[in-house]
């Protein structure tokens, strides 16, 4: 029999920077302790990894930084539970365990010359930041960049800053909801469904790539199909139990699929019939 | 049996034992049929003579009962809850350690696992066809899984015919039994005076060499060979078709899923027992003295409240969600993942059941109705029609 190539035991790998990005949300930037290690570590837009913290528990974690970007992988985590509590109180120079990039990340190839229509809910924004920066750095190679957030509470919205930066940029339209505002908040009160009519893109030359609670997709696909985006340029990515991240435990399965290795990103068509379904 | 019958021995069954002292002499760990808690579990023989005989496996929906079998044979019973699975596919099994120093560092290891070569004795056509479903998933090309892979390649299996299925058997209808076809190294077909043996391996041979058995005479190995199919025409089970996965998934708001929730208890008993099933959690296990943690596999279900957390809510909060989830998995989207269906008849999840739920009736009852629109009182179950896309309420 062939050796085993994934004998599966993570890096040692060490935090570089910290930053608080809401009461609960932080950044950590990390970096494999083994130099040759680190310098081949290479990631898509959309790929996730397994953060171990020591005596804890694995978590499969976004990646949000510019995969050009060699110095620090970067990871925006949500404190909910036993692991993520335990990596909030982290600091620089404490270490971690990592494995990863593992799935299939965003299709940036086929994106460019293209509209980039980006629809974001709650704290599922994560896995497409990263496609919001690779598309501001790289200007030139793409058409209108669209972004739609939704959020629960205006106090949810993280990166607010750069949501209005983004916003003053030429051909870039920010499209921000909240279900509760709050004192000075700028932006539309009410579902973010309610703005889906505002986006100005071209739906023939488009694509948009969507993150976030499934009901708050199946909504924005039924309004950006409507408007006659094929669905070959319709993407999300999907959230399930993930423990090994190799197709393996078989908790992220739905239906045929293995999230964690099929997805996380897939194409409309791929999961539409089944999303239809409560419970897979 | 393979088709080599110039090469079937025939061992007396006086000659049982030498069989069995032929492997440990070889340095392997012999699991062999032993009665346990009222039920045939495959353990450690101390002795090449430790073999039960005239044992039978009455087993129903919800039950499984030892009996005598007036034949007083070895292997006349169909199966027990367990064959080959936990041999490769461990229950519990240690992946990887990591260890902290002083100052704060970690160190990560990987954890070999240290298995003995292992002869398992009386494996069934549906056990050697669960295992090459398994070896699919686990030594699936560009991923193998160490831990199987090690724990797989010490294997030496000695399968046998199935002479006497129990009532919950359907293997037939699979398609993968009752006569072992594949994957073992030594087959045996229990005659009243003795077995017809045939290798099915290059180990299997030098086996059966080292054996100097008579050759089986043609009566006999006609005798064995009209085993399987009266085995075949004895099981009173069977699923209608080899691939239902259309059939099912266009069946996700059938009533029936109701209603077997309704007796399903979600205990996980079937998925413990099932051959083929996979899932497993990760677990992390801290040393008491603060140095070291293990990070290890545990078998899991579908069945638990645990496989579909995920941060804020569950994917399947509902015992009908997880019944449905098993039963697609196992009979529907297998096809997609691995080319065939995930069950290969063995019955165990209908004799080890507690309240006698049996996968053959409820894809019966599935297959006799046909998908129920939506209505008020399932307000999840909105699905698109003709093109349009239904909404979505959050979970």
């Amino acid at each position: 029999m062939p050796k085993p190539i994934d004998a599966g035991a993570p890096h040692a790998a060490t935090v570089l920077a910290r930053t608080q990005e809401s009461p609960s949300i932080f950044t950590l930037e990390l970096r494999l302790d083994d130099a040759a290690a680190h310098a081949a570590y290479r990631f898509a837009p959309g790929q996730f990894n397994m953060l171990y913290l020591y005596g804890v528990g694995e978590v499969p974690i976004s990646i949000m930084s510019d995969p050009e970007d060699r110095d620090g992988i970067g990871h925006t985590i949500r404190a909910v539970g036993r692991v993520t509590r335990g990596l909030a109180e982290l600091q620089p120079g404490d270490q971690v365990g990592l494995r990863g990039p593992f799935g299939r990340g965003w299709p940036l190839q086929e994106m460019g010359g293209r509209d980039v229509v980006l629809v974001l809910g709650g704290l599922g924004c994560a896995p497409a930041v990263s496609v919001i920066h690779y598309v501001l750095k790289r200007r030139e190679r793409f058409g209108k960049l669209v972004i739609i957030q939704g959020v629960k509470h205006a106090d949810d919205l993280i990166w607010r800053e750069q949501y209005d930066r983004w916003s003053k940029l030429p051909d870039t339209q920010v499209l921000v909801a909240a279900d509760e505002g709050a004192a000075l908040w700028p932006w539309h009160v009410g579902r973010v469904t309610g703005l889906f009519g505002l986006a100005r893109f071209n739906p023939e030359r488009a694509v948009a790539m969507m993150c976030g609670p499934e009901g708050m997709m199946r909504v924005a696909a039924e309004h950006l199909l409507a408007r006659g985006l094929p669905e070959s340029g319709l993407y999300l990515s999907m959230e399930r139990n993930m423990q090994c991240a190799v197709g393996r435990c078989g908790h992220c399965q739905f239906g045929g699929a293995f999230v964690c290795r099929d997805g996380p990103v897939f194409n409309w068509g791929e999961v539409k019939t089944l999303l239809a379904h409560r419970g897979f | 049996m393979p088709s080599q019958p110039d090469q079937a021995g025939f061992l007396p069954l006086d000659q049982m034992h030498a069989l069995v002292a032929r492997l440990m002499q070889l340095g392997y760990q012999c699991l062999g049929p032993t009665v346990e808690n009222g039920a045939i579990v495959m353990r450690e023989m101390r002795a090449p003579d430790a073999l039960p005989r005239g044992l039978q496996a009455e087993q129903a929906p919800g039950r499984y009962r030892l009996t005598q079998d007036p034949l007083n044979r070895y292997f006349a019973w169909a199966n027990g809850p367990q064959a080959i699975k936990p041999q490769t596919f461990a229950p519990t099994e240690s992946l990887w350690r990591v260890a902290r120093d002083a100052a704060g560092a970690l160190q990560f290891e990987a954890v070999v696992p240290d298995v003995p070569a292992q002869a398992i004795i009386g494996v069934r056509a549906c056990d050697l066809a669960a295992m090459a479903v398994q070896d699919a998933h686990f030594l699936r090309e560009g991923r193998y899984d160490a831990h199987y892979a090690e724990r797989r390649e010490r294997l030496f299996l000695v399968a046998v015919q199935c002479a006497e299925p129990a009532a919950t058997c359907f293997c037939a209808s699979t398609g993968d039994g009752p006569t072992p076809t594949a994957g073992y190294d030594l087959a045996l077909a229990e005659l009243a005076e003795g077995f017809v043996v045939e290798a099915g391996s290059g180990k299997g041979a030098a086996v059966l060499d080292a054996l100097n058995l008579a050759a089986a005479t043609p009566q006999q190995i006609d005798a064995a060979r009209q085993q399987g199919p009266v085995a075949a025409a004895a099981q009173t089970r069977s699923l209608p078709g080899r691939n239902l996965r259309d059939a099912l998934m266009s069946r996700l708001e059938h009533p029936r899923w109701d209603e077997v929730a309704a007796r399903c208890l979600a205990c996980g008993n079937c998925t413990a027992v099932c051959p083929t099933c996979f899932c497993h959690a990760e677990v992390d296990e801290p040393a008491l003295n603060g140095q070291s943690s293990e990070h290890a596999r545990i078998w899991d279900s579908c069945f638990g409240e645990s496989h579909g957390h995920l941060h804020g809510f569950n994917v399947r909060p509902d015992i009908k969600s997880r019944y449905r989830q098993w039963l697609t998995h196992k009979l529907a989207t297998w096809h997609d993942q691995f080319g065939r269906s995930g069950c290969v008849g063995c019955g165990r999840c209908i004799a080890w059941c507690p309240t006698g739920i049996d996968l053959t009736e409820e894809v019966a009852a599935l297959m006799s109705g046909t998908d129920q629109p939506s209505d008020a009182t399932s307000k999840h179950s909105t699905r698109p029609a003709s093109g349009q896309v239904a909404a979505y309420p959050r979970p």
